[in-house]
């Protein structure tokens, strides 16, 4: 759907190197990277808005390369909302109205669509200097979605809100993608964003891409240190969720809650996970008897791999430990952790 | 709370300025009586010149306004090689004593230059017109201009633009829907402050034209040929007039319901 080849960005005080991305038709997708990877320059080039020195972009089958922005049928919604404040939210969200030639009737439907998925009918009137963060947000996405655009690119639109609004707009977005045909492409560094939005992502770093895949397999299988180190949080499994139970293959994990979703992800830090060579009688819930697959050595700590039935768990543990254990690939070990480190999404 | 020296001292030094600027001219507008000023009025002359200074700086004002704003625009958006340059180059006129100001131009005007000779035979006169008074209150009043609009193209993020354009909007479309609307209270005080330095100028018109005559130049002559009794009534019909039309101004742009 929106395909980047060898994009190559000059700018005064950052470079772009070769990038290369594939997002399908009405995908969600995710962009992640540290502050300054070049993650808001490459949105910002998909949109026109950023001269690209060499390669091409295509949207559907359409080289956009050399259009201006105002005919890529891309919309943007920013992390600080950039809404227009001399205009109320009706003329706010119904601004790129002016540009497009949308039937009445359809647009009509489109609207009163937007403004009841966002919750926006009772501030229709108002100006945007009168809102929450929340509220902003919601309008900003309304404004964008109102043209129907074939992509639509989100710069980290939940990072500046409070986090009692981050789920309520997070949800939003989920919603406005089930419901339109619009590819969706989103810049965060919240993992627990990306896992339950996306698929796919990718990963930047200093101006280029690091990896491309699978969220599971960015987060498992990460293709270079920078990735790893960023993504941090090692032990990501698909689940079904029974009750208070997350099931993962044939373990049964206690989350000690109930999510409200039946089948997810669940996520556990490495250092979460502790192991021993017998069974700990501790207030930890979930404990599991495995074998040690490999140690791997990474400066100050030790990764060890412990398969459990048709799942490893990936531990970080001091060296000392590892002496003190005496673990071998090969070893009887079990790996505890509470239910208070386990995320769910 | 016992204050310390150090605020007692600020304090002092803002009433010294106060008293600096609002005493000579509170002396000045109490000075003239009442049926002086009454008079004074009546006299075509001074009526004339009034009325010559406000509109050559509206014209300086507006000309500023036209060819100004795309500037203020560019040099506010983007980054080029010798931007420091042009930025110095438009506040040269602030530097530069006024009556070289008006040399410099009869310099260009006048009939050793091939632009005063294309002028000429286009029947453009300068010297002694009211085209050369324009000529000069735009010469020394665009540079206000041009910082005020700069500084407020500056002030509206380009993200504004950047989500105009890409709901469909060119970009003379988001200039007149977007940064104009926002801007125009920037652009508003520029005109106030260019027109404001156009109608004191002195120095300068004097060089390029004596008559007919501005305000300020009749103050002068009234001032050499019979004493400051007789130019502080014109002096106070200026400045009353212009306060005025500033006030004016003022409310107008405060008066509205959409503030930003």
């Amino acid at each position: 759907m929106i395909t980047v080849q060898g994009v190559n960005i000059s700018l005064p005080e950052f470079n772009l190197i070769d990038i290369n991305l594939s997002i399908g038709e009405s995908e969600f997708f995710i962009l992640m990277g540290p502050t300054g990877a070049g993650k808001t320059v490459l949105l910002e080039a998909m949109a026109g808005l950023v001269p690209i020195r060499s390669g091409k972009i295509f949207i559907g089958e359409r080289d956009v390369t050399t259009l201006p922005p105002e005919k890529r049928d891309i919309s943007l919604v920013y992390q600080d909302y950039a809404l227009f404040p001399h205009l109320t939210v009706l003329e706010n969200i119904t601004y790129g109205l002016h540009f497009h030639r949308i039937d009445k009737a359809q647009s009509e439907v489109m609207l009163t669509r937007l403004l009841e998925i966002l919750n926006l009918h009772h501030l229709q009137e108002r100006l945007p200097t009168n809102l929450s963060g929340g509220e902003k947000q919601r309008v900003s996405l309304a404004r964008a979605l109102m043209v129907e655009p074939r992509v639509l690119l989100l710069d980290e639109p939940l990072s500046a809100l409070d986090p009692a609004f981050r789920e309520e707009v997070r949800n939003a977005i989920k919603r406005l993608h089930q419901s339109s045909n619009a590819t969706f492409l989103m810049v965060t560094h919240d993992f627990a964003e990306a896992l339950s939005l996306a698929r796919r992502a990718a990963v930047m770093n200093n101006g280029r891409i690091e990896q491309v895949g699978s969220i599971e397999d960015i987060f498992q299988r990460p293709s270079s240190t920078f990735v790893a180190d960023f993504v941090g949080m090692k032990n990501l499994f698909a689940a079904r969720f029974k009750g208070t139970k997350a099931v993962v293959h044939s373990l049964e994990i206690e989350l000690g809650r109930e999510p409200s979703n039946s089948n997810g992800y669940i996520a556990i830090r490495p250092e979460d996970i502790v192991i021993s060579r017998e069974a700990i009688a501790s207030s930890m819930r979930n404990s599991f008897k495995g074998a040690v697959t490999g140690i791997f050595d990474q400066g100050f700590y030790y990764e060890v791999h412990v398969r459990a039935g048709e799942v490893t768990f990936k531990s970080l543990i001091t060296k000392r430990s590892v002496f003190e254990l005496q673990l071998r690939e090969g070893n009887d070990v079990f790996v505890s952790f509470k239910s208070t480190a386990i995320h769910n999404f | 709370m016992k204050r310390e020296p150090f605020f007692w001292i600020t304090v002092s030094c803002g009433l010294v300025i106060m008293a600096f600027i609002l005493l000579p001219l509170i002396e000045l507008m109490t000075a003239p009586s009442l049926a002086m000023l009454k008079e004074t009025i009546k006299d075509k002359d001074v009526v004339r010149s009034i009325w010559l200074s406000i509109y050559t700086a509206g014209l300086a004002a507006l000309i500023s306004f036209i060819l100004g704003t795309p500037l203020a625009y560019l040099l506010a958006r983007s980054n080029f090689r010798g931007k420091r340059l042009v930025e110095g180059i438009i506040d040269l006129p602030i530097a530069i004593p006024h009556p070289v100001v008006g040399i410099a131009i009869l310099s260009v005007a006048g009939k050793n230059h091939w632009i005063g000779q294309v002028f000429s035979e286009l029947g453009i006169r300068v010297m002694g017109s009211v085209t050369g008074i324009v000529m000069v209150l735009t010469f020394v009043g665009i540079p206000f201009y041009l910082n005020a609009t700069k500084n407020g193209f500056e002030s509206i993020s380009p993200r504004l633009e950047k989500v105009s354009r890409s709901l469909g909007a060119s970009m003379f479309s988001t200039f007149f829907r977007i940064t104009f609307p926002l801007a125009w209270r920037s652009m508003l005080i520029g005109i106030i402050m260019c027109c404001a330095r156009a109608i004191s100028e002195f120095g300068a018109v004097v060089i390029v034209a004596y008559h007919p005559m501005i305000a300020p130049v009749m103050i002068y002559e009234r001032f050499e040929a019979y004493g400051l009794k007789y130019s502080q009534p014109i002096a106070v019909w200026l400045v009353s007039v212009c306060l005025a039309l500033f006030l004016v101004l003022r409310i107008l742009t405060i008066r509205n319901p959409r503030q930003v």
